[in-house]
């Protein structure tokens, strides 16, 4: 067991922020990567990709953006509860 | 029996159950009236969040209005979802674990000034009512188009029962109603995706019959042949750079909006707020997924039926003759060949198709029982009144709460709060209900409104008020300021020949970004300017330090309720 001294609360707030900026950076690349990458930016380009029966551009603009929308929360929802377990911050 | 006697029969009972919810959820204090007394489970605050968020608009218009923008639609499928993300990795949690009542309560609290709290509590109420202006509008749309009654009376049936459960359960009525009527609304707008997709497709799964078959090319071709533009490729409708900036402005002020933002006060816990918002944007995302797929299918189905016949060929298809009557249809051969035919230019097309067919004439275009056309009633009258009730709690907590309480009497007691909470739901409805009775003739102007100052005032000051610590008074105000009124005016100079009547807009775009995506640049000018200002000024005080270090932990959030 760690010693609860203030200072080391502090390290340990420090470090807990820490990893909480790092899930949420990585999960809004992804993010940013189906949406503004793949539908617009890539919208040109990918549209000479096919997927199934659909441009590729547009399958991500009218549906694959938002199926990862959807998984995005639900695993930054899990990731963030193990985050919470792991520096001792979760809820009771 | 006739479409006429199911649709009232279903409109009519699920009011009663709306009626019945309320009155089982009528409450006696405060917290209950503004969040529930954060006892909603996050699964039950998913349908209620979807509910709320998903308008009339987005239930009737929205598949339309992609059918006609094909590609570039995507701004709005994007824009409406990916701002959950946002509000689930960026202010969610954090909101929660505050723990107070309202967005300005945050805004006032954090940035420990009055000033702030009040333009917050200013900024609340003119972003939710320029939107439940057109909800109320809805739901006396929906009753006269199905019901036959004038929009009127539509209009005050729709205030009365949202009075009913709002006045009496705040918070907790219009949440437990608002899962309700996400029940219904989802359930009429996948019957009836779900037929079309079959009948034209084969394939039950709307989204696995738009990828897997080929029909969203047959009506690329199809466009291509009527001289349209084409479906399937990107930047028809809208330039590269607005596709851009309109969705990244519609997700900003998605998640800055704050009657949607309070829904995430009602949960117990910090990490229900989290998962509760994937609840939320996957009930969103049935709908929102679905709805590309309903408007190939019914679009296809449409011109494929439509495009080509005589008049007495067209008179044999009953849906046709029916929608013709609504005037939501028309036809008019005007090169006098005895056919009706589709064209790109306005001057010679003879089938002129109101973007508001592709949901409403689906079920009888797909042969459907009678029921399912007053079930599609029915959602679009849950959706109408449940985001109107979402509204109209965070305007009024705005006044009641923030104004009056916050900063008029700190002193007031729980019972006279709870009276001039439940004084001002009641105002906010009758306003809502006169601007439904008399709408502005703006209001799909003041659309761009609500989210470009959502965007460019609230989003910045919550997000800089968790992330950035340094952040202070001086910041945030200048911040706030600079980005509203930036907004403000671009979107009143671009869209000057409706507000102001001039012949052209005074100025057409800011540097090619339209109205809608003006937002990100006033929130980039409210970020730069806080960062500059706050640097520039003293920090925030020490028990504002400890807030923040406070709000970013999750333990602690489970306060008991009552106490202030």
């Amino acid at each position: 067991m760690e010693e609860r001294t203030p200072n080391n609360q502090n390290s340990k707030a420090v470090a807990y922020w820490r990893a909480n900026l790092r899930a949420i950076l990585i999960l809004l690349a992804i993010w940013a990567l189906v949406s503004y990458v793949a539908a617009i930016i890539l919208g040109g380009v990918f549209y000479n990709v096919r997927f199934f029966q659909l441009p590729l551009s547009f399958w991500f603009a009218q549906q694959g953006s938002m199926i990862t929308f959807v998984i995005l929360i639900f695993v930054y929802s899990w990731w963030m509860n193990k985050i919470d377990r792991e520096f001792d911050v979760h809820e009771e | 029996m006739s479409t006429e006697t199911w649709t009232l029969i279903i409109v009519g009972l699920t009011f009663a159950f709306y009626l019945y919810i309320g009155y089982l959820n009528r409450v006696r204090e405060t917290a209950g009236f503004y969040v529930a007394g954060r006892g909603v489970p996050a699964i039950a605050n998913g349908a209620a969040t979807a509910a709320d968020w998903m308008s009339g608009a987005s239930f009737v218009s929205m598949a339309g209005l992609i059918s006609f923008l094909g590609y570039d639609g995507a701004v709005y499928l994007m824009g409406w979802t990916g701002g959950y993300v946002l509000l689930a990795l960026l202010l969610a949690p954090y909101l929660r674990k505050y723990g107070k009542y309202t967005v300005p309560d945050f805004i006032g609290d954090r940035y420990y000034s009055n000033t702030a709290r009040a333009v917050a509590a200013l900024a609340t109420i003119f972003i939710s009512l320029t939107y439940v202006a057109g909800q109320m509008r809805a739901v006396g749309i929906v009753f006269s188009r199905f019901l036959q009654v004038n929009i009127v009376t539509g209009v005050i049936i729709g205030m009365g029962v949202v009075a009913f459960f709002a006045v009496l359960g705040g918070m907790k009525g219009i949440t437990w109603t608002q899962v309700a009527q996400y029940a219904v609304l989802i359930t009429a707008y996948l019957i009836t995706t779900i037929a079309i997709a079959w009948t034209l497709t084969g394939n039950p799964i709307p989204q696995l019959a738009l990828t897997f078959t080929d029909f969203a090319q047959r009506l690329n071709q199809i466009q291509i042949d009527l001289g349209l533009k084409e479906y399937l490729r990107p930047f028809q409708n809208f330039s590269q750079l607005n596709v851009f900036f309109v969705t990244l402005s519609l997700m900003i002020g998605t998640a800055g909006l704050p009657h949607v933002i309070i829904r995430f006060y009602t949960v117990p816990r910090v990490s229900d707020a989290r998962i509760s918002a994937g609840w939320a944007l996957l009930f969103i995302a049935l709908l929102y997924t679905s709805a590309p797929a309903l408007a190939v299918f019914a679009k296809y189905n449409l011109i494929n039926t439509l495009h080509g016949k005589t008049r007495a060929e067209i008179e044999q298809i009953d849906w046709a003759v029916k929608w013709e009557q609504t005037g939501l249809l028309k036809f008019e051969d005007k090169d006098g060949d005895g056919k009706l035919e589709m064209t790109a230019d306005k001057a010679t097309n003879e089938i002129i198709i109101d973007r508001d067919i592709i949901v409403l004439s689906t079920p009888e275009v797909a042969r459907l029982a009678p029921w399912v056309v007053g079930l599609v009633a029915a959602g679009g009258l849950a959706a109408a009144l449940s985001t109107a009730a979402g509204l109209l709690i965070a305007m009024s907590s705005a006044v009641s709460h923030d104004w009056y309480y916050r900063i008029w009497k700190p002193d007031a007691t729980e019972s006279e709060r709870l009276l001039v909470g439940r004084i001002m739901i009641f105002v906010a409805i009758l306003v809502a209900g006169y601007f439904g009775i008399r709408p502005p003739g703006f209001v799909a102007e003041v659309v761009a409104f609500a989210f470009g100052l959502a965007a460019a005032s609230l989003f910045p000051a919550i997000l800089l008020g968790i992330f950035d610590r340094r952040m202070n008074r001086e910041g945030a105000t200048a911040g706030i300021l600079v980005g509203l009124f930036f907004t403000l005016i671009m979107i009143i100079l671009m869209r000057s020949n409706r507000l102001l009547g001039t012949e052209q807009p005074i100025i057409a775009s800011f540097l090619g970004i339209n109205a809608q995506g003006i937002g990100v640049v006033g929130a980039i000018l409210n970020f730069i300017v806080s960062y500059v200002v706050s640097r520039a000024t003293p920090p925030p005080p020490q028990e504002i330090q400890e807030l923040i270090e406070e709000i970013r932990i999750p333990r602690g959030a489970l306060a008991p309720t009552a106490e202030h």
